[in-house]
């Protein structure tokens, strides 16, 4: 993990370097002012020098300075935009998990019903329209033909509305498609049969057998949900600009803050390697054999 | 307790002609591995429709072009924002260039950039996870451990930094695709080999004198089909999604080339005025993303029984 994360900072490093451009290419600026600019941030060291400070740096927590937004700190940066990101990725992920839950136990309960189909077809349609699609389409119906909600920027919780169901969306599909199938298997099982045959009532028989046994495995969709959530707050926070660490990352991109889009990817490699590393401990907890036989899938 | 035996002399025995190998012959005609999938995603109607949708797509962003008069990049700065008509079947953009032809033009796009991450997943994929999952040992350790650097990085990150690194196009988008997209695929290949390759056929095989390649060719690989042609079904709509979603924010192909992304984008500053704009790439984009993933679906289920739930 550590190797991996060594090896992704090395190379971003080094693709920064070979970047064309450099951010400073203002022909306004004097030879004398573009050298002294250099000479601040540490670029006209040779290559192996400035390798050696940034890698010191990082293992403190210093991911160098932004070179748009004069010389402030990347980790501060990063660390005043988490929690907009954070709040909305949270946020995606409980109304997800809320929504899809109710559908998928609904669709399960009812199974070939009407409310199963309607459902199933929600479900493949929240995962074939990408957020960038349904992003514009939530704020032209929502925002401006309903006026419910306000289509941009972040400055109350009327505002991370919409952004958050449209990154929700994928994650109730995922959550609803995932419990229904489960619900349907354990439904089959003896255990339920048993639990019906006793005599319980309907409502017993769902809350204490089946549901809690289905929702066992529910664990292991939960961090492919977290990486999807990482990725996709770079297409919904450009959408609905929202000042989180993806619309940065954008536009970090577009003003070759190299400093800046070197840190971020260092930033979301660390989550990303984390989210898979739960994910791994938290398969081995729930399915012993995958321990065992030592075969990762 | 005593039982009476009866003599038994062969007089007492009649010859039957049915012969003894005729229980053993089989009767219907034998039905293979892709005949039974087909028979089972014949029933599956969303995929059903899933594939001809796709096949239609493909036809029309084709054929398309052809039926109208316009080029996708003839420019009347006096005929735009035409609303949809008999004339412009789409409407035509800021610059009067006709949307049917630019919707068309950017689905091929798509479904280049669909099938290349297909080709990829195919070639790259399988081969990369069959020698890891062969080998073992301490060359899949560090084969894996290339992979994990990969997936280590949102695939969307490492998109935009190749797009960074070279000039923004068409050419730049197959590369920043084909370092992603094919990770997946020799994951599971992989896991498959580790699996089959010590199942009792293959031990089979290896004992008759078969060395790695033609184990490899005939019996691992072919048992492996149905987990990679579902694999690779997923494949397809993520690499179109990458592909738009990069052009979206200006990164992917560059004026006056389109894609259905960079319609999207453009439709989307135009919403409150010009909505159709937003509405037609839109409509075929999503079209195109559920038909796949409608027929991905059902080739699941009818590929690998014990999935269908």
């Amino acid at each position: 993990m550590l190797a991996a994360l060594f090896i992704i900072i090395s190379v971003t490093w080094f693709i920064s370097k070979l970047l064309p451009g450099t951010p400073f290419a203002d022909q306004k600026l004097s030879a004398e002012t573009r050298a002294q600019l250099f000479a601040k941030y540490g670029l006209d060291e040779p290559w192996p020098v400035q390798y050696g400070k940034y890698m010191l740096h990082v293992v403190q927590g210093d991911l160098g300075n932004s070179y748009y937004f004069q010389g402030r700190p990347v980790t501060e940066i990063i660390l005043a935009r988490l929690p907009i990101s954070a709040f909305l990725g949270v946020q995606a992920i409980l109304m997800g998990l809320v929504t899809g839950l109710v559908l998928g136990i609904v669709a399960a309960l009812r199974h070939n019903s009407f409310w199963d189909s309607a459902a199933t077809v929600l479900a493949i349609l929240g995962v074939s329209v990408p957020s960038f699609v349904l992003g514009p389409i939530l704020q032209y119906w929502l925002g401006v033909k309903l006026g419910w909600f306000p289509i941009a920027f972040f400055e109350s919780w009327r505002h991370s509305v919409l952004p958050s169901l449209a990154l929700s969306v994928f994650v109730i599909a995922t959550v609803a498609r995932f419990i229904r199938a489960e619900m349907l298997e354990v439904m089959g099982q003896d255990y339920t049969t048993l639990a019906k045959a006793k005599g319980l009532s309907r409502l017993a028989v769902v809350m204490k057998h089946v549901l809690r046994n289905a929702l066992i495995p529910l664990v292991t969709v939960l961090a492919p949900l977290t990486i999807y959530i990482i990725t996709g707050s770079l297409v919904v926070e450009q959408i609905f600009a929202v000042p989180g660490i993806g619309e940065e990352f954008v536009r970090s991109v577009v003003v070759s803050d190299y400093a800046m889009i070197l840190g971020t990817t260092i930033f979301f490699s660390v989550l990303f390697i984390l989210a898979l590393l739960i994910q791994d401990i938290l398969y081995g907890m729930i399915d012993p054999r995958i321990r065992v036989s030592g075969a990762k899938e | 307790m005593e039982t009476r035996r009866p003599e038994l002399t062969p007089d007492l025995f009649e010859q039957i002609e049915a012969g003894l190998q005729d229980s053993e012959r089989i009767v219907g005609p034998p039905i293979g591995f892709w005949r039974d999938s087909w028979t089972r995603l014949k029933k599956n109607r969303g995929a059903l429709v899933g594939l001809v949708v796709i096949v239609a797509v493909i036809v029309v962003a084709y054929a398309g072009p052809l039926l109208s008069p316009y080029t996708p990049f003839g420019q009347d700065l006096a005929r735009r924002f035409s609303v949809p008509s008999s004339q412009f079947w789409f409407g035509t953009d800021e610059f009067g260039r006709d949307m049917w032809n630019r919707v068309w033009i950017g689905t091929q796009v798509s479904l280049y950039i669909g099938f290349l991450a297909a080709f990829l997943d195919l070639v790259v994929g399988v081969v990369y996870g069959a020698i890891s999952g062969l080998f073992g040992g301490r060359v899949d350790d560090v084969m894996q451990r290339g992979i994990e650097i990969l997936n280590g990085v949102p695939y969307l990150v490492v998109a935009i930094l190749a797009m960074l690194v070279l000039s923004p196009g068409i050419i730049t988008i197959t590369i920043a695709i084909g370092l992603t997209s094919w990770t997946y695929m020799a994951r599971i290949v992989r896991g498959r080999m580790l699996q089959l390759k010590e199942q009792e056929f293959a031990l089979a095989s290896r004992s008759l004198g078969a060395n790695r390649a033609r184990l490899l060719t005939k019996h691992l690989i072919p048992n492996s089909l149905g987990p990679m042609v579902v694999n690779l079904m997923f494949t397809i709509p993520l690499a179109i999604f990458s592909e738009a979603f990069l052009s979206f924010i200006g990164l992917g192909i560059q004026p006056p080339d389109t894609s259905l992304g960079a319609l999207i984008n453009e439709g989307y500053k135009e919403l409150r005025f010009h909505s159709y704009l937003l509405w037609f790439p839109t409509a075929v984009f999503s079209l195109l993303m559920l038909s796949f993933n409608l027929l991905a679906d059902g080739l699941r289920d009818a590929l690998d029984p014990k999935m269908r739930k």
